[in-house]
């Protein structure tokens, strides 16, 4: 019940929020959608099926830079390129899941980091410039008002944002609550098990690889038309980091938790930044310093990330949790 | 840690003071000029941080001394880790949120392509942006935006200049990073030498920055029989491209970047008698060349970085640049007087005539005009003795 209360309050204020919010502030709840859309998938692969991935960034970019490709080089409107991008995303990620069955645990880490790593670098190589735009990247248009309605383009970007994260919430709802999450969960629980119950371990694993990377991949290609420009220096390092963050403060194997994950990517590093202003300009390192800080005490207070605590708050006040 | 409702109350509270202000000078009020940037505090780029922190330090001098025509400077410098996305997204909460009235110096040529549009869309100026590209001198198309280095295409036109008043019949070979960067360099080169002279470049060879050496790609040059090589490279392919054009006894003038004219990190590497001879150009002083000991402008930037910031930052090219553009940006708003419009910050930002400013070489000035959003277009050429850097020559414009 209370559950279902949270997620109804947390989807009225979305509904509202393009009446009321400033344009700037919808633009910072867009990144938040965005963020949202990626840990969901990051969350499939990792804390439903306990593949661990550092370069989820790498199917962001190819998302976001699909996108951008499409609308700039091929003049397919952006309800078209997303889709076409995301689903060069989940083929990307199917294929990428075929090596991942021979890797476990912290080797595939390392693989997955690898892609995070040469992702920036691929995206600036020579033989693919007349596409990319190399190192200067791609300016991408900002849509216009959706369905002709009077509306501003952070309207819109956060109408397509919010649009595409309830549709794709709904479907990782309805992924794990049902057959193929239970495979997953049994897989990464107990692999050997699993597969003598008749579980295709393989398959599993590496549709989930790719489900993951059509997550990410819508993720990026809104990431594209929202911030309406991208470089390699858009998909670096850091992001595929921040993802694996979000999800672990968001709480991993959670669907609700990768919510807070993505307010607290988005807004965290903010606020301490502004910190900065009252220990003066040479502390301009303290906000590194303070969003680790936060990251320990967060990990301190809440091992199983802000889903696991609010979970444990409810069953400690008698609440029914799911 | 934030909950749903603290965000609620805080957004609300922001939106309801942004409305209340009002609109026709943006961030100016009888007594602050406000002012934005963006800044790589953090991330792969954050030694660049020491040009924001020093142009803070001098804004924050020039406000003990009274501020600009009795108004004081509040600058706002966010850390954008020179990621795109958060560029624009900093740029924004400058824009709409805290009304700063323009942005100066934000840093780097992928976030400033992100916001360009955006800036010119909404007639924010964006003025002196922190970078060499080529790209932001564009006044027909982007009025509000304006660079302030000397562009690459600048320096190595200055480059060809001096290939072609002494060494006309020159072969010339071309080493270049590929990406703007490096391209830029062989536009300017081309330019540099005219379309008669074109068939000067007998050979160029581009690398990635992932390449482990540039080693092949200089033996190739080598092979083409060149006798001037142009390195357009970063710092450690420039300083293996230094070191492999000397084992291998490569006889050819060679002229390096500005990019990578850094003692400590290319030449010493590279091997200071392998580097003996390079020629390269600069426009602003050296604070570690004793030649400036007495130099005055060079007094007042001593006296400015230990009152105001650390020993330790005096040598840094960062803080020069910094020192220099803060200089520029004060006189601009000087320039403005009362009329603190936008738009008529950019008329005053693109109408300046013949100004010094103390770090940067004698004889160097600073010019913009509508047309001109080239405000550094000199330089002086420098060799490479073995030890130091040794100015020679006029200075040139390319």
């Amino acid at each position: 019940m209370a559950v279902r209360l949270a997620w109804g309050l947390a989807l009225a204020f979305a509904i509202s929020s393009p009446f009321w919010m400033s344009g700037y502030h919808l633009y910072q709840f867009s990144q938040v959608l965005i963020y949202a859309i990626a840990l969901l998938g990051l969350n499939l692969l990792t804390g439903y099926n306990g593949q661990l991935s550092l370069g989820h960034g790498a199917f962001f970019a190819i998302g976001g830079y699909g996108a951008a490709i499409l609308i700039v080089k091929f003049g397919l409107p952006f309800w078209l390129a997303i889709p076409i991008a995301s689903a060069v995303c989940f083929v990307a990620g199917f294929l990428f899941g075929f090596p991942a069955l021979r890797f476990g645990g912290l080797y595939l880490a390392l693989a997955t980091f690898a892609l995070a790593v040469a992702a920036p670098q691929l995206l600036a190589f020579k033989g693919i410039d007349f596409l990319t735009g190399g190192s200067q990247g791609l300016q991408v248009p900002k849509p216009g008002a959706l369905l002709g309605l009077p509306m501003t383009t952070d309207q819109s970007v956060f109408w397509l944002c919010l649009i595409a994260a309830v549709a794709l919430f709904v479907i990782a709802g309805n992924l794990v609550r049902g057959r193929f999450g239970r495979a997953l969960v049994a897989i990464r629980d107990h692999p050997i098990a699993a597969e003598s119950m008749g579980v295709n371990a393989a398959l599993y694993k590496t549709i989930c690889f790719g489900v993951s990377a059509l997550y990410a991949g819508v993720a990026g290609g809104l990431d594209a038309v929202a911030v309406g420009f991208v470089s390699p220096e858009s998909f670096g390092l850091a992001l595929s980091l921040a993802f694996l963050v979000g999800i672990v403060v968001g709480g991993l194997a959670s669907i609700g938790g990768v919510l807070f994950g993505a307010l607290f990517i988005e807004f965290v590093p903010n606020y301490a930044d502004q910190l900065t202003v009252y220990f003066g300009e040479n502390a301009k390192a303290l906000p590194g310093a303070v969003y680790g800080l936060l990251m320990i005490l967060m990990m301190a207070a809440a091992p199983m990330g802000i889903a696991g605590l609010l979970r444990s708050l409810a069953r400690a006040s008698g609440l029914r949790s799911q | 840690m934030m909950n749903r409702r603290q965000f609620l109350t805080s957004a609300a509270a922001l939106a309801a003071a942004t409305q209340a202000r009002a609109d026709d000078m943006p961030g100016i009020t009888a007594k602050e000029i406000k002012i934005g940037q963006t800044m790589p505090y953090s991330g792969p780029a954050s030694a660049y941080g020491v040009i924001g922190k020093t142009e803070a330090a001098y804004f924050k001098m020039i406000n003990a001394q009274g501020g600009v025509n009795g108004r004081m400077v509040n600058f706002i410098s966010l850390d954008d880790g020179y990621s795109p996305p958060k560029t624009v997204e900093q740029t924004r909460r400058l824009v709409e949120e805290e009304k700063v009235a323009f942005l100066f110096n934000p840093l780097g040529t992928p976030p400033n392509l992100a916001i360009r549009d955006y800036c010119n869309k909404n007639g924010v100026p964006q003025l002196y942006v922190a970078t060499g590209a080529a790209t932001f001198s564009d006044p027909a198309h982007f009025k509000w935006t304006l660079g302030l280095q000397p562009n690459y295409q600048t320096e190595s036109g200055i480059f060809g200049k001096h290939i072609l008043a002494t060494k006309p019949k020159a072969k010339i070979a071309v080493l270049y990073q590929n990406d703007g960067f490096g391209k830029d360099y062989l536009i300017g080169l081309k330019a540099g030498l005219g379309a008669d002279h074109a068939g000067m470049i007998v050979k160029a060879a581009s690398y990635e920055t992932s390449e482990p050496t540039v080693d092949s790609q200089v033996t190739e040059l080598q092979g083409s029989g060149a006798d001037v090589f142009l390195i357009a490279a970063t710092p450690k392919f420039a300083a293996q491209a230094i070191r492999k054009s000397f084992d291998l006894g490569w006889d050819a003038t060679r002229y390096v970047t500005d990019v990578s004219l850094s003692i400590a990190t290319v030449l010493k590497p590279a091997g200071l008698a392998k580097a003996k001879g390079l020629i390269t150009a600069n426009y602003g002083k050296d604070a570690s060349d004793p030649r400036w000991k007495d130099d005055a402008g060079f007094k007042q930037y001593k006296d400015f970085v230990e009152k105001h910031m650390s020993a330790r930052d005096l040598v840094d090219s960062n803080a020069i640049y910094g020192f220099n553009a803060a200089i520029l940006m004060v006189h601009v708003l000087k320039q403005c007087g009362n009329d603190l419009s936008r738009a008529n910050i950019l008329k005053q930002a693109t109408n300046i005539d013949g100004l010094e400013l103390p770090m940067l070489l004698p004889g160097i000035k600073i010019n913009t005009s509508p047309t001109n959003y080239s405000p550094i277009r000199q330089m002086q050429l420098q060799s490479f003795n073995g030890s130091s850097w040794e100015l020679f020559g006029d200075i040139l414009q390319g």
